[in-house]
């Protein structure tokens, strides 16, 4: 298959960005997304040209580095995946396909297609987390969780961070991710203890960083590539709520 | 120098040692840790659970990691589960059981003392994680639920569906998020170490560099702790991440740590096949599916030729004509045996011309029965995500066909020499996790990766260490600008100078491809004596190849991932010498570790005690040098040692 890939370059954070155009040839159906721009990178290198950097680790799904915005959607015309499980056959052969990095104010620009997403870290380190001692924790099967309890709490820990949710969110809300994680402990008896202030500090985390608010057009839940549903947002607002009336 | 390796394992019984040794380790007080400075490199279940635990202890901590995130690290993508000697299941499993499977897997070439106390705080990992709110599966009772995996005969494997590995990562992260807030431990992400700095003798620091702004940055501490995992990316395509790499254990090996067993590395039989050359990346299908899965070809090479040319499909076989060649070669164990003997059987059948795929590299693993007996939900429940996941790389369903599968690198065994406190041979410089080689011998038990990061990370090294730091706490601060923290940082300017005056026109992924080729070649799945003196000098050339033609583009001081990479394939070709000259002298089959010369009539690996019942410690000797040989000597008193037999 072939192609012209229109691609976000930009040297660094302070730099313009600008378009650049590429044709890229003889690309199998079954490559990946990646695959292709790693193959565009050798070929640019050969020619002289700085290669396109982006993030990318694990290519399976599962680490939550890559981060492009394809044609207008957040990892791409694939429902529910990363941009690494994205596959060529989802193109049409001898497409023009546009490639963006994240674009919020949360997210700056480092190079090209690569983002600075230490918010992310910073939201979790303001609550998003059991505080538990190595050593202190009692026989795991002393805390029962019913069978459907710990399928939900699981649905929401399938987070994966990569950032999805605030690239294709017009206000660049952080909702869903901040809620995946409040709602997979709060759903838990273990998490229970610190369900309120966890709301309350990375709820106030997230405005503090510059991400907008949250006005239920549910674009996140449909780019999410791990399905992670605004359900989660109903309990992150119950809890968040119950913390500001405890005050 | 072989008394270097004092294995320092306590005396007594063995279920006592572990116990005798915290008893003697000596304490730091707690007004004291303040004044501690630990770096751990990598943030993976080992290094993000032991910077947690020491920062919850009260010592400064500073953490790096490569990634823009600690939860990045290649941990998140282990799938299928953790091992722990629970008995919740009531099936006999026990700590002495747990540690002679590991044994046995191993095939008898690990630390006896490391393993047993490897099994017996795996119980304390799953209490500790549950408490973190990690969603394991459960029962409908709300108890927590198990599988069973390959080598073993109980079910003593914890899992949250096939992402096991992420849900304990984010657990170690959260906790390292709590130990950030809290100011004990300091994160440097979007960070490569690039050299140890050792000052009289002792590790003292890092040179790393910001990935971001380029530059080379010095970091002094008391002790340092490297959790970068293995180096299985030396073969180009294996399961690891793209960024996974062994340069941290190269830089320590260079400047003096022993590296252990470089030949064991694991190929795990259930992966999705190669496509094309095109491909970089090669992905998993988790080990759990081998519970439920049935693999098998065809009987009849007609049949074979069929499915090749797309004539008939895999589902349009009678059972009477397909060969479940696990089965029938090992019936105890059957589709379970461990992962080495599942990979060394299918390269079998695939090389006598029984593979299913139009590369002839491929063997299928059937679900039908599974569907079956119970039921679509049970299976979905079970594996959803990774037919999902399959179904998506692949455009084939598994609940229709069965899967295509075919054994790729996986994890390495080997890696630091380290003592039983994890200790490696330079006094201050810990290795944890994959990036040392103690728990697993020749061959690693599935689910147990997971249960030895997390075992070092929460419950050993937060102990050991503190024997070392009992002596330091009265050290002032290790001072960067010391004469060797600027000689360290020079040398690294140096090989990145050098790297961009090359100039050449071969792009880095092109040279890694092809020493790629010659590991998979040479020092893959059958490897003998010719095969592996071609390796050594095949990697002698292409690494001159690429000091000569190698090309990098852009500069050092901006965000530049093909100067990440060259650096690191720098790295590999260390490696893959250093594996190819290990594999040279194990001149026995053992694990992972198949030589050609070595196996029975029946083409089992054939082991030698005699003479090779011994961790071999590499030690460097300069640039262009041979490696020295150490030998550690293994003694078994508590195990019989015995052929491993998973037919009857």
């Amino acid at each position: 298959m072939n192609f012209n890939v229109k691609i976000w370059r930009q040297r660094n954070a302070k730099a313009k960005g600008h378009f650049e155009t590429y044709r890229i040839e003889d690309i199998e159906s079954d490559a990946s997304f990646l695959e292709m721009l790693d193959i565009l990178n050798e070929k640019l290198i050969r020619e002289g040209i700085d290669p396109v950097s982006f993030d990318h680790d694990c290519r399976e799904g599962i680490c939550g580095a890559c981060s492009l915005y394809i044609d207008g959607r957040a990892h791409g015309p694939d429902d529910h995946v990363t941009t690494c499980q994205l596959f060529m056959r989802h193109f049409k052969d001898g497409a023009t396909i546009t490639v963006e990095p994240w674009r919020s104010s949360a997210f700056p620009v480092i190079k090209d297609l690569v983002v600075d997403r230490t918010a992310y870290d910073k939201i979790l380190q303001a609550g998003g987390f059991i505080s538990v001692r190595t050593g202190s924790a009692q026989d795991a099967n002393n805390i029962l969780i019913g069978h459907d309890t710990a399928e939900e709490s699981m649905d929401a820990a399938a987070c994966i961070g990569c950032g999805a949710c605030v690239a294709t969110c017009k206000n660049g809300s952080a909702m869903l991710f901040v809620a995946a994680r409040v709602s997979s402990l709060a759903l838990l008896p273990q998490g229970k203890v610190e369900a309120r202030k966890r709301a309350r500090s990375m709820v106030a985390k997230m405005d503090e960083l510059g991400f907008g608010n949250c006005t239920n057009t549910r674009a996140c839940e449909l780019e999410c590539p791990k399905g992670i549903t605004v359900s989660h947002i109903a309990r992150l607002n119950r809890e968040y709520l119950k913390a500001k009336f405890s005050e | 120098m072989a008394d270097k390796l004092i294995s320092k394992i306590p005396d007594g019984p063995l279920s006592e040692k572990w116990k005798k040794r915290k008893s003697e380790i000596h304490l730091v007080s707690p007004n004291n840790k303040r004044k501690l400075e630990i770096i751990v490199v990598g943030t993976g279940l080992g290094g993000a659970s032991a910077a947690a635990s020491l920062g919850e202890l009260g010592y400064n901590v500073k953490v790096f990691c490569i990634s823009d995130s600690p939860r990045r690290a290649h941990s998140i993508a282990a799938q299928g589960g953790i091992n722990a000697a629970k008995n919740y299941q009531n099936d006999n499993d026990s700590v002495y059981r747990l540690f002679y499977d590991t044994i046995k897997g191993g095939d008898y070439r690990a630390r006896e003392a490391n393993v047993y106390r490897l099994a017996e705080v795996s119980a304390a990992i799953i209490d500790q994680c549950v408490a973190q709110g990690i969603p394991f599966a459960r029962e409908y009772g709300g108890y927590l639920a198990n599988r069973s995996f390959g080598g073993v005969q109980v079910s003593r494997t914890f899992y949250a569906r096939g992402q096991t590995g992420q849900q304990l990562l984010l657990g170690a992260y959260a906790s390292l998020n709590k130990e950030i807030a809290a100011g004990t431990v300091k994160s440097y992400p979007r960070h490569e170490m690039l050299d140890l700095v050792i000052i009289n003798g002792e590790a003292k620091g890092i040179i790393a560099r910001n990935l971001v702004t380029g530059q080379l940055e010095r970091f002094g501490a008391h002790a340092v702790v490297i959790a970068t995992g293995g180096y299985g990316n030396t073969y180009f395509l294996s399961t690891n991440a793209m960024n996974s790499n062994g340069s941290a254990a190269m830089q320590c090996y260079r400047k003096g740590a022993y590296f252990a067993n470089p030949c064991f590395a694991q190929i795990h039989p259930t992966c999705i096949p190669v496509h094309g050359e095109q491909q970089c990346k090669l992905t998993l299908m988790s080990e759990s599916l081998r519970n439920d899965g049935r693999i098998w070809v065809p009987k009849k090479l007609e049949d074979v030729e069929k499915l090749r040319k797309h004539q008939i499909k895999a589902s349009q076989i009678p059972d009477e004509d397909r060969d479940y060649y696990l089965e029938r070669r090992y019936p105890a164990f059957g589709n379970l045996v461990p992962r080495d003997v599942a990979s060394r059987a299918a390269k079998e059948r695939c090389d006598a011309g029984f593979g299913v795929n139009e590369t002839g590299k491929a063997v299928f693993l059937d679900f039908s029965d599974a569907i079956r007996r119970l039921g679509h939900q049970k299976v979905a429940e079970r594996y959803g995500n990774l037919f999902e996941m399959y179904e998506k790389i692949t455009a084939s369903s598994p609940w229709e066909e069965p899967m295509m599968i075919y054994p790729a690198i996986h994890y390495t065994m080997g890696g630091i020499w380290v003592d039983y406190d994890l200790q490696t041979t330079i006094p201050g410089l810990y290795a944890i996790g994959e990036a040392n080689f103690s728990d697993h011998g020749g061959n690693r038990l599935g689910a147990s990766a997971l249960m030895q990061g997390l075992a070092d990370g929460y419950f050993v090294i937060p102990v050991t260490i503190g024997d070392y730091l009992s002596h330091k706490f009265a050290e002032p601060k290790t001072d960067i600008n010391a004469p060797e923290f600027a000689a360290a940082e020079k040398a690294v300017q140096a090989r990145i100078d050098r790297l961009f005056s090359i100039k050449g026109t071969e792009t880095v992924d092109s040279l890694h491809k092809e020493l790629g080729h010659i590991m998979w070649e040479y020092v893959g799945m059958a490897r003998d004596e010719e095969g592996l003196k071609t390796a050594i000098s095949k990697i002698k050339a292409l690494r001159e190849r690429f000091y000569k033609d190698v090309k990098v583009p852009g500069n050092q001081f901006e965000f530049n991932q093909e100067l990440e990479k060259a650096l690191r394939l720098e790295d590999f070709f260390d490696i893959g010498e250093l594996m190819a000259y290990d594999a040279l002298n194990r001149k026995e089959s053992c694990g992972g570790h198949f030589r050609v010369e070595s196996q029975t009539e029946e083409g089992e690996a054939k082991r030698d005690d005699k003479n090779f019942m011994y961790v071999a410690a590499w030690e460097f000797k300069g640039e262009g040098k041979e490696p020295e040989l150490h030998k550690e000597e293994l003694k078994y008193e508590f195990i019989e040692v015995k052929t491993r037999n998973y037919k009857d």
